[in-house]
């Protein structure tokens, strides 16, 4: 019913600036939300890729003539293994500067058995490839142990999982009381302009013409709300972007939006405004199917 | 059987029929009881009675803002009371309603106050300006085509609200006390916009306080309710319908 030139129907003058500025700050928090586990998924795959074809392993043995054996020839096999893209044994040294905290200079001491260690990078993290490189460590020397990165990370895995989870939780709580607050405001416009809907109802007009003023009005109040939250909290999530790349930590690495997810960021507005536009239909015209 | 075509000819002729209609609000008592009527096309109607007979109920049951609580109530040969809802928007565009209280938007000019129900009807907006202007013309308010009812008199307000109840052609007209809010001269002018009206085919049922007025209208028959039932003592208005 609304035409180019002609006064809305609805008396816009009060209460759409609110309506503007809710619609504002729910969108800018979803935003945040959205950054959050979009980014942590990111980070959740980029730990993923790092650890999953991730192997240490150790030569435990008391006599280190046997130790440096085992280790010389375990080296060999591993790098002749079609499963094995890198394998270099730690720096000894190295390892001793790493334990100096707690065992002091003894930890320099060439009587202490420390076992050697050896970095392996897998083609492949599939536990295939691992039970074939294990295989192979035992064939060298019973007492080589071979570890997963994957495992002693998994707790770390786990929370950069449950921030992801809670993130999407959020944004799924952000839409429902999106949604929830168009329902009411629907319901409050609707006793506003009881007058006018009553004109109209006289007049012949359907539920679904009445309706789509209110969907209208809400569609347009929570895409310029919308507008201004993505646009905050876009700028927000650049700013935190670029201080995490400052860090230069192998942790937060991935903690990044990729121009996709940014795509994600961008049709959140949009989103909620067909969302709140049925909201606001689904409230309209359940209220007025109670009246004749 | 001879009476058969008189008979079809007489039902199809009649626009309203009421039959047994009563009307209770929650769980009071009935507000109107057992009221039947018909009105044929393109007659002219007052409806009389001491404030509280029931006048604005009957009026209501009439523009589909209320159903009954029983009976049968047929406008254009169609069942109101069993009718769905969805169809209603179609049946309330065919009537047009005028108020003692205007009940114009407020915040919209009169000239588009008067377009709402094409508007509402779906007409594109380069075909409205024409029947809005006509009708502007027709009561008399082009030169206040702009203002908002809160800067008119209750006189021009009702004057937009008459245009914006007949500018669709409804083929009935229910106004409720129209007269009540303005002086007797502008009362007389508002009448005679009815009877012009009336003169070109609508169906016009004027309830009125005013019996100043009831002369004015040459044919007009009278509709006279008490406690809410409808006093018939010449049988103009009996059902089934009488023929014209």
């Amino acid at each position: 019913m609304r035409r180019a030139g002609v006064q809305p129907l609805l008396d816009d003058r009060q209460g759409r600036r609110a309506m503007v500025w809710i619609m504002a700050i729910m969108i800018f928090l979803t935003t945040l939300s959205a950054a959050l586990g979009l980014s942590t998924r990111n980070a959740g795959a980029t730990l993923d890729r790092q650890l999953a074809a991730r192997l240490t392993v150790q030569v435990i043995e008391g006599d280190a003539a046997t130790r440096d054996a085992e280790t010389v020839r375990l080296l060999a096999r591993l790098k002749a293994s079609a499963d094995v893209v890198r394998a270099a044994e730690v720096d000894r040294t190295r390892l001793a500067e790493l334990l100096r905290p707690w065992l002091g200079e003894a930890g320099l001491d060439a009587d202490l058995p420390m076992p050697a260690m050896i970095d392996v990078d897998l083609r492949s993290g599939d536990d295939a490839a691992v039970a074939r490189v294990e295989a192979l460590a035992k064939s060298v020397g019973p007492g080589i142990r071979v570890d997963r990165h994957a495992t002693w990370l998994a707790p770390v895995r786990a929370f950069v999982g449950a921030i992801g989870w809670t993130a999407l939780g959020l944004v799924l709580v952000m839409a429902s009381a999106t949604a929830a607050v168009v329902l009411l405001v629907a319901r409050a416009g609707l006793d506003t302009h009881r007058g006018t809907i009553d004109i109209l109802h006289m007049l012949g007009s359907t539920d679904l013409q009445i309706a789509r003023l209110f969907q209208r009005r809400i569609g347009q109040d929570t895409l310029t709300g919308g507008a201004i939250g993505v646009l905050a909290g876009g700028l927000v999530v650049a700013a935190l972007g670029e201080r995490m790349a400052t860090l230069d930590s192998q942790l937060v690495d991935g903690i990044t939006l990729a121009p996709l997810d940014w795509a994600v960021v961008a049709v959140l507005p949009f989103a909620f405004t067909l969302l709140a536009m049925l909201a606001a239909r689904v409230a309209v015209l359940r209220r007025l199917a109670r009246v004749l | 059987m001879g009476d058969g075509p008189v008979e079809a000819r007489a039902f199809v002729a009649s626009i309203v029929q009421f039959e047994n209609v009563g009307l209770r609000y929650g769980q009071g008592p009935e507000t109107l009881s057992d009221v039947s009527f018909s009105l044929h096309a393109g007659t002219f109607h007052f409806l009389l009675g001491p404030s509280g007979a029931g006048k604005t109920s009957l009026l209501r049951l009439l523009y589909l803002s209320q159903r009954p609580s029983r009976g049968v109530i047929r406008l254009f040969g169609e069942d109101m009371v069993t009718s769905p809802r969805g169809r209603l928007p179609g049946f309330r565009r065919r009537i047009g309603v005028v108020f003692q209280d205007f009940r114009l938007v407020p915040h919209l000019s009169a000239r588009d106050n008067i377009a709402l129900p094409l508007r509402v009807a779906g007409m594109p907006e380069e075909d409205i300006a024409e029947p809005v202007g006509e009708m502007l013309a027709w009561v008399g308010l082009t030169d206040r085509a702009d203002a908002r009812p809160p800067t008119l008199s209750g006189g021009e307000q009702q004057r937009v609200a008459i245009a914006r109840a007949v500018i669709n052609r409804p083929e009935i007209l229910v106004a409720d006390e129209p007269t009540g809010n303005v002086d007797p001269d502008m009362a007389e002018r508002l009448l005679k916009l009815f009877a012009s009206l009336n003169r070109l085919g609508t169906t016009v049922v004027m309830a009125t306080h005013d019996h100043h007025l009831l002369h004015r209208v040459p044919d007009a028959r009278l509709m006279r309710l008490e406690r809410g039932r409808l006093a018939d003592p010449t049988g103009m208005l009996r059902y089934p319908p009488a023929t014209p």
